[in-house]
């Protein structure tokens, strides 16, 4: 089985976003670039799973539609431990384009499970994952918590309203991963990050694909009122505000 | 030429999200000047699906199959877009739920359409069609222009309020064939909890941090939870210490939710945080440090040891149901 994990590279979480060019575009200057949480464990995941060789996971690689700038992200995560990667050299500024490089790449090289997150923490799309598949035509199961492997295949967890399902899907398929799917991102050892350097980067130009979506601008959120705060010794006057004044119990 | 809004249902019944999903449809296709067709997958009475009829649904469609027995994507997805295409629908709007995510992206690339996804309120215009959606977890809004010719829309969800359109839509039933896309998902168990206010459906949440100490502590907090007939929560380091069962986690890497409202007990107020829950309408904050983060979230505070803060508001509320 090989499996191919889906990277996109994201501000890190703690970032004050700021914009320009009359806010049409992210304000670059001092950001601290990070492989998206949901992909960081979707990696420890299948690495995990590589560990045991049981599972018979015979290599993982990482791939991301981004320009040369995103290197750093992609070092990381073969530092991390993926065995290669893949970037498409291109700007992954609409979702269904995304898709479209990652797929074509797919269809390349083969692949036997692909991963994506549930979400990039930037564009917030929930998109790219299913896209992928729908362009491969092979299933995909999405709101992922685990991946386990039994008898020689992947058994996978999903969550459902109120609970969870143990879902099986022939090969190839895309998992949409979320919460569950690893506790915490592994970490680089010294030994990942030397032998990082080492391990090939395969460039791919990208192919002729639309873009069905502009970014026209941006803007940030409405400031909220400033807190009104209530005397602890009473509290139950939060309770009558609420009530009275905000009407919502 | 119609909206089309994917109505789910929980085995054979609807939610409050879904009538404001048709009542976000029906407003879209007014500013469109067309109508909204509502199409549920999998048995519905009719008197149920009636009830789509009451938010301006003007056509109400049941698609049942005797192969459909799990949720599989692909095969939602070859129905969705048959009766899209049968409709010439150029809006299709699903709920940006667990099921809308899984399908909207699939039926983009079958019907090459353009997605806005997450969005909370109406499209700022139609021409160029412009909607608004959230980015950078919570921490901008972009104007999102899709330029296909179909466009996809997930609303965000309790972000529009419900509007009362009756109709009278007659429901029609219709047996769709999945040949083109077979099941390809096996379902081998499933676990479910009943009875419960899921966290996602909850219009208030009252929300516990590592300022409430342990996980002995969380009794009144329980209490003021079910006597508001709210959902409980929690942040991230209390789900990874046990503390309270994980599907409580709300934040960037939990759930995203936007109640109502959101008390937050005992929670510092940490970005990640923070991207779960700001879009709930209203925030009380309790926490023992006037400094905490939460306060800049939050439009109620109270400054002060929730331990002894929670049994108060307890009471207070008891006094209300009286
Ligand atoms: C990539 C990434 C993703 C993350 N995702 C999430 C996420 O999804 N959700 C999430 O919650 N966190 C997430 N975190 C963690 C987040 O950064 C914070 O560490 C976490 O939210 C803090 O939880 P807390 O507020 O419960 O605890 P703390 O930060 O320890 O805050 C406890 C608060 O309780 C107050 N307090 C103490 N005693 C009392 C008392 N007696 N009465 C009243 N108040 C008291 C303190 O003043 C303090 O403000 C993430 C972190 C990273 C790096
Ligand atoms: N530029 C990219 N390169 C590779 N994978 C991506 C890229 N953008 C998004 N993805 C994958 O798609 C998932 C969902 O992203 P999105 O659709 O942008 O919310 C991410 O978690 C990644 O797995």
């Amino acid at each position: 089985m090989k499996i191919l994990v889906c990277i996109s590279n994201v501000p890190d979480t703690t970032t004050k976003i700021k914009f320009a060019d009359g806010n049409t575009s992210i304000d670059t200057a001092g950001i601290q670039w990070v492989i998206n949480p949901w992909d960081e464990l979707s990696l420890t995941r299948a690495l995990e799973l590589k560990d045991d060789q049981a599972n018979g996971v015979k290599s993982v690689t990482v791939a991301h539609v981004g320009p040369a700038s995103s290197e750093p992200t992609i070092r990381k995560a073969l530092a991390i431990g993926a065995d290669d990667a893949i970037r498409i050299n291109a700007s992954a500024s609409d979702a269904y384009y995304t898709a479209f490089q990652l797929a074509e790449v797919i269809r390349k090289e083969g692949f036997d499970m692909i991963i994506c997150g549930i979400e990039s923490s930037d564009f917030n799309g929930s998109a790219v994952g299913g896209m992928v598949a729908e362009f491969l035509g092979i299933p995909s199961v999405s709101s992922v918590s685990g991946i386990r492997f039994e008898g020689g295949s992947p058994l996978l967890t999903r969550e459902i309203d109120g609970g969870r399902e143990t879902v099986k899907v022939t090969a190839p398929f895309v998992a949409i991963v979320q919460k569950g799917i690893a506790k915490e991102p592994r970490i680089a050892s010294m030994r990942g990050i030397m032998t990082a350097r080492t391990k090939p980067v395969k460039v791919y130009e990208p192919v002729a694909a639309d873009s069905l979506t502009t970014v026209a601008g941006f803007e940030k959120p409405a400031p909220r009122a400033a807190c009104r705060y209530i005397d602890p010794e009473n509290p139950a006057q939060l309770i009558d505000l609420l009530q009275n004044e905000a009407k919502v119990i | 030429m119609s909206v089309l809004v994917y109505t789910e249902n929980w085995d054979g019944l609807f939610k409050k999200q879904s009538f404001e999903l048709v009542s976000y449809a029906s407003a879209v296709a007014g500013m469109m000047n067309t109508k909204v067709t509502a199409l549920s997958i999998g048995k519905v009475d009719a008197e149920e699906l009636g009830k789509l009829g009451n938010w301006g649904a003007e056509k109400i469609i049941n698609a049942v199959s005797d192969e459909l027995t799990v949720f599989d994507s692909q095969a939602y997805t070859g129905i969705i877009a048959d009766i899209a295409r049968a409709e010439g629908s150029k809006v299709i709007i699903f709920s940006n739920n667990i099921s809308g995510k899984a399908l909207a992206p699939r039926l983009s690339v079958r019907l090459k359409a353009g997605i806005g996804a997450g969005v909370s309120k109406l499209p700022l215009s139609i021409e160029p069609f412009t909607v608004y959606k959230r980015t950078y977890s919570g921490n901008a809004f972009a104007h999102l222009v899709i330029n296909s010719d179909v466009k996809i829309l997930t609303l965000a969800q309790n972000s529009f309020d419900l509007t009362e359109k009756p109709t009278g839509a007659v429901p029609e039933t219709i047996n769709v064939s999945i040949d083109s896309s077979p099941v390809r998902t096996v379902v081998t168990d499933r676990v479910q909890q009943t009875g419960k206010i899921l966290l996602t459906d909850a219009e208030i949440v009252v929300s516990g941090g590592r300022g409430m100490k342990s996980p002995d502590n969380w009794g009144p907090l329980v209490e003021l939870a079910s006597l508001l007939n709210a959902a409980t929560a929690c942040s991230r380091p209390v789900s990874d210490e046990g503390w309270r069962p994980h599907e409580e986690h709300t934040g960037q890497t939990g759930k995203m939710i936007a109640p109502n409202l959101y008390i937050a007990v005992g929670i510092s107020g940490a970005t990640q945080h923070l991207a779960g829950v700001s879009s709930s309408k209203y925030i009380v904050a309790i926490n023992n440090d006037k400094d905490a983060p939460i306060f800049e979230a939050a439009q109620y505070g109270i400054v002060g040891d929730a331990l002894k803060i929670l049994p108060k508001l307890v009471d207070a509320v008891k006094g209300l149901k009286k």
